[in-house]
């Protein structure tokens, strides 16, 4: 995390810190694991707490320094997603194509950064596991409405049925509505991942763009709530199943 | 040395109980002979164990007189003739084959008669042909056992007679002047094919039900296969977590044990364990939580629930005591799987360190990175000068050995909670595989199960230390050789302020060479036996400091280099253990041999030491060998354990 990216580089290079927000098991951490390392693992084990790692992206006039909070999806680390999300300038909301619940957490997700985050907040929504739809269901924007009878957990079967729950129609509709970028990718084969990114990066104002160590990092350190030993109260209750809104 | 020896004396396991004035003076002198130099040099350790003994050391009592048959028993060239010996009370007590040391009828009432423990044992003593070793030593019983083999060929009497022709035919030849020099990887243990199969199958996944239940027959089978089981349920009877099987499968075993467990539970008594056949089930009740361990592997009750205590830590781990009370408080039925969702796999990790056999779960204790004392030295300090504000706790950590630690005067570190961290980092895997930094929020309920800490990660490139988190971190590192730098703050937004100081940390560590010790240390590995003591006929050894709480052992290669291997050392370690720690009785020494293996438990207030070696070797080597050990251990022992650590 030194500061050495900006003298080294003739073009004008800034940090910027998006975070990676969804469902558990949507491929959050897979989807930085291929834009980082251009690696995939099968049946990764599952993200605890969160995780932060850095990646350059180099567009034609400027180098772009993603400082990345991948954090765990599961229910009961969303009380601390605030810290992560706070005074982000990007946000990935991931759900997973073959899981429509996903996609109603992520409407969440997108709700909550649009009441909480930074208003300038570039949001994605990008829905992951594309390989696992069958071709005809198709690229882009054709109506996969017709998605076969086969019930769930057939996630790994990826050869001739399609997992596709999702259509792509209805994710793009919604994204359109709450103008946020849309992909479909997968993180297994790589397709479109670089893209989201870059168009992150592009989409990215560039007044708010500061140098290497803008915005980004520091923003962790205002304190909203005391955070002591005994400071569990509220993280995972009962009551608030489902829904962190 | 030699006075300190333990003698490698026995006794007659069916002895009738002697009356405790008697067996007092030979507990003493046991328990006091072999270690005293031990004691007196290094006493600032010695642990608070047992006062009087401590003031018995100052005269120690004359040494049990040498058995007059040694030298026959050091060529040890019958371990198995068959003459009877003059011990009919051996064979009236044979019993049952099975060795559950721990349904030990302990009835003594005091600690000093141990011996008689032996007597109430429900062992098989097939070894009758082990009594020619018995003859010199009649009166020597003490808190000193030896056991003739209750491991081979459990009921299966022909396999016994065919390991004694075998035997019998080694002994000639020994006696016609051959030397057998036994193959360093060759087997401990009598080969189990059954035993072998099954546990290789142990950790397979188990498949799912079809759902028509056209497979439902072969899953019950693999099920049932499995040598272990782990089964969290909460008190109303809802499934937390299996080890093996989905929910499906589970759902009737579940109920039948929740029925019961409420069946004692409504006539307020506590269900603690019972045994079926071949397979022992023990049961603890935390609260609002039951666990199960079931088991065909020869573990003890109270090896077993250290293991389920360590799976209900790790529970705690992730919600801290009051968040899951306040759960169970709103509704008794709460199904705790959505809060842990995710954990399973730690879980699982946990789970399958037992069944391959933790030496730091059986000893409760941590192993360390061998460093040189000034080396290890350099590191501390850096620690303390590079500590930042908000630090709780900072390690290091090599491939599941701790290389240092920084902590608060009033804080020392539980070792079970370093025990789910090490099995989170190394053995889950789940942090490695991400790369990158990470910032895991965490309760260390040995520390305090009411909140979180939270914990930085960073696994460093030992090649390319500097240049690691720039850009692209390893997403896999080498096997075994990883090293994780842990800081630990109670600040929830301290990300960036631990993440400086493991900047600087590191930075330092490289300026001052100590990067280059530790990737050196980390290469080389586990000691083999015979690099710690040249010649040793020990194949391995577990030691462990009682003052330190950690311990160090040879590496497993070359004898124990199979999981399966390894695990019937293992199980054999588990056993010694038992002797150990049995409760009421423990023994001080405890010795027992078999055709193919001759170990040794021996526990002080300073140290517990188990060794094993092929079944040729002589007592008196074993002995030798063991204090060969110790004296290695007190040569390095700044060495191979951290002592204080660094403080502030």
């Amino acid at each position: 995390m030194a500061d050495l990216g900006a003298p080294a580089q003739p073009k004008p290079s800034s940090s910027v810190k998006l975070v990676l927000l969804g469902e558990a098991a949507v491929g959050k951490s897979s989807l930085v694991m291929r834009f980082v390392n251009n690696d995939f693992q099968e049946n990764k084990e599952p993200t605890i707490g969160a995780a932060f790692l850095t990646q350059k992206c180099n567009l034609p006039t400027r180098t772009i320094k993603f400082e990345i909070w991948d954090t765990a999806g599961q229910e009961r680390f969303a009380s601390l997603a605030p810290m992560y999300y706070r005074n982000a300038q990007a946000a990935l909301v991931v759900y997973d194509i073959t899981k429509p619940s996903s996609l109603t957490k992520a409407q969440h997700w997108v709700a909550e950064l649009q009441r909480q985050a930074s208003p300038g907040i570039v949001i994605a929504l990008v829905g992951n596991k594309f390989d696992l739809a069958s071709p005809s269901g198709g690229e882009g924007v054709d109506d996969v409405d017709a998605a076969p009878a086969a019930e769930g957990e057939t996630n790994e079967d990826e050869e001739s049925i399609d997992a596709r729950r999702v259509p792509t129609k209805t994710a793009k509709a919604y994204a359109d509505e709450e103008s946020l970028l849309f992909f479909e990718t997968s993180a297994k084969t790589g397709m479109n991942v670089a893209e989201v990114f870059t168009a992150i990066a592009n989409a990215i104002p560039e007044t708010s763009l500061k140098g290497p160590r803008g915005v980004g990092g520091q923003t962790n350190l205002g304190r909203q709530e005391d955070a002591r030993v005994n400071l569990t109260g509220g993280r995972t209750e009962g009551p608030k199943e489902g829904c962190a809104c | 040395m030699s006075d300190t020896e333990p003698r490698a004396s026995e006794t007659t396991p069916n002895n009738p109980p002697t009356p405790p004035k008697k067996s007092d003076p030979i507990e003493q002198r046991d328990f006091a002979n072999p270690t005293i130099n031990i004691i007196q040099s290094a006493s600032r350790k010695a642990s608070t164990s047992d006062l009087s003994s401590i003031s018995r050391e100052s005269t120690p009592p004359p040494l049990p007189p040498r058995p007059k048959n040694l030298g026959l028993l050091d060529s040890r060239p019958s371990t198995s003739h068959s003459t009877a010996p003059a011990r009919p009370q051996l064979v009236s007590k044979a019993t049952t084959q099975l060795s559950y040391s721990d349904t030990n009828t302990y009835n003594n009432e005091t600690q000093s008669d141990s011996h008689s423990s032996g007597a109430s044992r429900p062992k098989n003593y097939f070894g009758l042909n082990f009594g020619s070793r018995n003859t010199s030593d009649v009166e020597d019983y003490a808190s000193m056992r030896s056991f003739a083999p209750t491991e081979v060929g459990i009921g299966d009497a022909e396999s016994m007679i065919g390991e004694l022709g075998g035997d019998r035919e080694k002994s000639l030849l020994r006696s016609l002047g051959h030397r057998f020099e036994d193959q360093e990887s060759e087997s401990m243990f009598p080969p189990d094919p059954q035993f072998e199969e099954a546990f290789k199958h142990e950790f397979d996944d188990i498949p799912d039900m079809e759902a028509d239940g056209s497979n439902e027959e072969s899953v019950m089978l693999q099920w049932r296969g499995k040598l272990k089981h782990f089964l969290i349920l909460s008190s109303a009877g809802k499934p937390i977590y299996s080890r093996h099987g989905d929910d499906q499968l589970i759902t009737n075993y579940i109920g039948v044990v929740q029925t019961i467990i409420s069946f004692y539970q409504s006539a307020n008594d506590t269900l603690r364990g019972f045994t079926a056949g071949d397979v022992r089930f023990v049961v603890i009740s935390k609260g609002p939580l039951n666990l199960v361990a079931i088991t065909r592997l020869p573990e003890s009750e109270s090896q077993l629930r250290t293991q389920l205590d360590a799976l209900y830590m790790q529970i705690l781990s992730t919600l801290t005591l009051p968040s899951m009370e306040r759960m169970f408080a709103t509704r008794a039925n709460y199904d705790l799987r959505r809060p842990l969702q995710g954990t399973e796999t730690l879980l699982s990790a946990l789970a399958d360190g037992f069944t391959r056999g933790s030496p730091s779960t059986l000893l409760s204790a941590l192993e360390c990175l061998k460093l040189r004392k000034s080396h290890r030295h350099i590191i501390n300090n850096t620690l303390l000068k590079t500590r930042s504000e908000n630090l709780l706790y900072g390690l290091i950590v090599a491939s599941g050995k701790l290389v240092s630690v920084v902590r608060p005067k009033k804080h020392s570190l539980h070792p079970g909670d370093l025990h789910l961290i090490f099995n989170m980092l190394f053995e889950a895997g789940s942090v490695k595989a991400g790369g990158g930094e990470n910032w895991i929020p965490l309760c260390l309920p040995g520390f305090n199960n009411t909140g979180y800490l939270y914990m930085y990660v960073s696994f460093l490139n030992l090649e390319h230390p500097t240049k690691q988190m720039q850009e692209r971190p390893q997403s896999r590192s080498g096997d075994g050789d990883e090293v994780a730098i842990l800081l630990i703050s109670a600040n929830k937004e301290g990300f960036f302020e631990m993440q400086s100081m493991r900047n600087m940390l590191v930075e330092q560590l490289q300026i001052n060479g100590s990067i280059a010790l530790i990737r050196d240390a980390v290469k080389k590995g586990r000691p083999r036996c015979t690099d710690i003591v040249p010649g040793t006929p020990l194949r391995h050894f577990l030691y462990k400091s009682r003052g330190n709480v950690q311990f160090v052992m040879p590496g497993f290669e070359p004898a124990f280099a199979d999981s399966i291997e390894r695990r019937r050392l293992m199980n054999l370690y588990g056993k010694l253990h038992v002797q150990l720690h049995g409760k009421p009785t423990s023994l001080k020494i405890h010795h027992e041999t078999s055709t193919t293996y001759i170990s040794l438990a021996w526990t002080t207030p300073l140290f517990e030491l188990y060794c094993v070696a092929p079944g040729t070797t002589s007592r008196a080597a074993l002995a030798q060998a063991a204090n060969k050990v110790i004296q290695w251990v007190r040569m390095e022992e700044e060495r191979v354990f951290i002592i204080g650590g660094a403080v502030f």
